[in-house]
């Protein structure tokens, strides 16, 4: 069962999004994110979905594995599309009591599938094409600036990177320790709500000893080898920008010129928020 | 009829997924009420799998395991009762300790089976005295304990249940050559007073050929064999060539053999090869004593 949980979906491959670096794919993704947003009319969405199309495309990554990140918010697809549905003003189309579409409202629905749809994608590129090591990196240089605020940034980035480390370690070690529960006679799945809670003790008693314990182990093993914080750190892999880099931001820079033109020329669709 | 019976049981992980894995093949094997059972393989070999399934950790994905004549998941809802007959001890038990206590958490399992206070009481003792743990660490937190004593009490944890089949999972792992003796001993000495059956999975050959009846050796998911000690040393070399360990002992008797002595290469015990050894002196010294008389008469 916690075998079928992945976290950090990282899928090793060599293309040239992998190959990227990422603060260029964090600050790229965000700015994919504000103007799926800004699109008001089926033109500029539609360019943004093609760029998105393609950004898939060149991931390298199955398509099977989109389809996947796709099923898991497809009901919240249908809920605000069904929603929106209803919603529209002009003329109906059909109409049964209080219930009633309109073309606005199809139009409304549509292209808040498209929307959802295509920021899930987007997003879920970045996870499949960085590690998760990568990303805390390219987030703690990000955030650097934040330093001057007195934001501790390296730290809360070597926390992030040690919580995704130790996410996969401590979903076998709850899977292992819930075995051994279970083959005690421990009953974890009847019962009222109470007694449910109850039998929970066992298992999150241990884990957090183990935690714990890993955590003293780390600390003692990061200490032996003179780790002391962020100042004066170097690092072994120097996150540089090169030309490939570039070029997917002028390639970019491109496309979200074209959404502010078409968003400016043409006349805006849907008038929704969401 | 067998006490326990395995019947064509297979397990897959994610099945109709990319990453689809057959993790144990087609095993049929039955086991007899008293029996003392090694099960050797490499790591991934489906061990773990193959011993979750005996008391309804993981349901099978296919074939049959087979309690007593009846089949396990006949009743999913009574598969409980299941586990307090197949007792199950991991690797390194010592991290599923919780309670306040040593007492508390040994009697974790009998409580489950919802026993008499009394009898709860009784099996505790008995468990701990069967493992050595001294009556004054029972008031202890379990936390409290040196490495070993964990271990120990974690095993009278599943002991206390008093299972008909106990299996346990590498349970000398991490430990020093001493209490490692010391605890396969008292398993050893557990299956005696007991009667009742155990599987001990472990890596080395050594630890199980001495106290094993049967040895089942396991590759890549597939029952390799499942044999008497003798009889899988007697294949020592194939047991080598799947990337087993097998004892110092038996190697010495296989390289003796190789060069040319008159030795049997089925031997697992440091004792047994003494013998052998010594007949071969025997003969060895009489040729040699023969051997002036011969030159004399020439």
């Amino acid at each position: 069962m916690m075998k079928e949980i992945t976290l950090g979906q990282y899928i090793p491959g060599k293309s040239v999004l992998h190959k990227m670096d990422p603060r260029m794919k964090v600050i790229l993704l965000v700015l994919f994110i504000v103007f799926i947003f800004a699109s008001r009319n089926f033109v500029s969405l539609g360019i943004m979905a093609a760029a998105v199309f393609f950004v898939l495309c060149i991931s390298g990554v199955s398509p099977r594995l989109y389809f996947k990140s796709i099923e898991a918010i497809i009901m919240i697809v249908i809920i605000t599309s069904g929603l929106n549905l209803f919603y529209g003003t002009g003329e109906p189309l059909w109409e049964w009591r209080f219930l009633k579409i309109t073309q606005a409202g199809i139009n409304t629905a549509l292209f808040i599938a498209i929307r959802i749809t295509a920021l899930v994608l987007i997003s879920s590129v970045l996870t499949y094409t960085t590690s998760p090591t990568d990303l805390t990196d390219a987030l703690e240089r990000l955030m650097k600036p934040l330093s001057k605020l007195h934001v501790q940034v390296h730290e809360i980035a070597m926390m992030m990177t040690i919580a995704l480390r130790f996410i996969p370690t401590l979903l076998e070690e709850t899977d292992k320790i819930m075995s051994a529960q279970k083959a005690r006679g421990a009953d974890l799945e009847s019962g009222n709500f109470i007694a449910r809670i109850k039998s929970l003790v066992p298992i999150l008693i241990p884990l957090f000893v183990s935690a714990f314990r890993r955590a003293f182990e780390l600390a003692m093993a990061m200490e032996s080898r003179c780790y002391h914080g962020g100042e004066g750190r170097t690092r072994m892999k120097v996150l540089k920008l090169s030309k490939r880099d570039y070029i997917a931001l002028a390639v970019c820079s491109a496309v979200f010129t074209g959404v502010i033109v078409c968003s400016i020329v043409l006349p805006v669709t849907v008038r929704t928020g969401m | 009829m067998a006490l326990l019976e395995v019947k064509d049981l297979s397990f897959t992980y994610g099945e109709k997924t990319a990453f689809e894995k057959k993790a144990v093949r087609n095993i049929s094997l039955s086991i007899e009420k008293g029996e003392f059972i090694g099960i050797i393989g490499h790591t991934g070999s489906g061990k773990s799998t193959f011993i979750q399934m005996l008391n309804g950790l993981i349901k099978p994905s296919g074939g049959q395991v087979l309690l007593e004549g009846k089949d396990i998941w006949s009743e999913p809802k009574k598969i409980r009762n299941v586990r307090f007959k197949v007792g199950m001890v991991f690797q390194y038990p010592e991290y599923q300790l919780f309670e306040e206590t040593v007492e508390k958490d040994i009697a974790f399992g009998p409580q489950n089976m919802k026993l008499g206070a009394e009898e709860v009481a009784k099996r505790v003792k008995d468990a701990a005295a069967f493992v050595d743990l001294k009556p004054e660490l029972l008031k202890k937190s379990p936390f409290e304990l040196s490495g070993g004593e964990k271990r120990r009490a974690a095993i009278a944890g599943v002991i206390a249940m008093d299972p008909e089949i106990l299996i346990l999972d590498e349970p000398a792992a991490g430990l020093d050559p001493k209490g490692r003796d010391v605890l396969m001993t008292q398993i050893a000495t557990y299956h005696k007073a007991k009667g009742n059956t155990v599987l001990l999975v472990s890596h080395s050959m050594e630890d199980i050929s001495k106290v094993a009846d049967k040895i089942l050796v396991m590759n890549k998911g597939d029952m390799y064999a499942f044999d008497t000690p003798k009889a899988i040393f007697s294949k020592g070399e194939e047991i080598e060539k799947i990337g087993l360990q097998i004892p110092q002992i038996t190697k010495i008797m296989i390289g003796l053999a190789k060069s040319g002595f008159d030795v049997p290469t089925d031997i697992y015990s440091v004792e047994q090869a003494v013998m052998e050894i010594m007949k071969l002196r025997k003969s060895t010294s009489d040729i040699l004593l023969k051997a002036p008389e011969g030159g004399a008469g020439a």
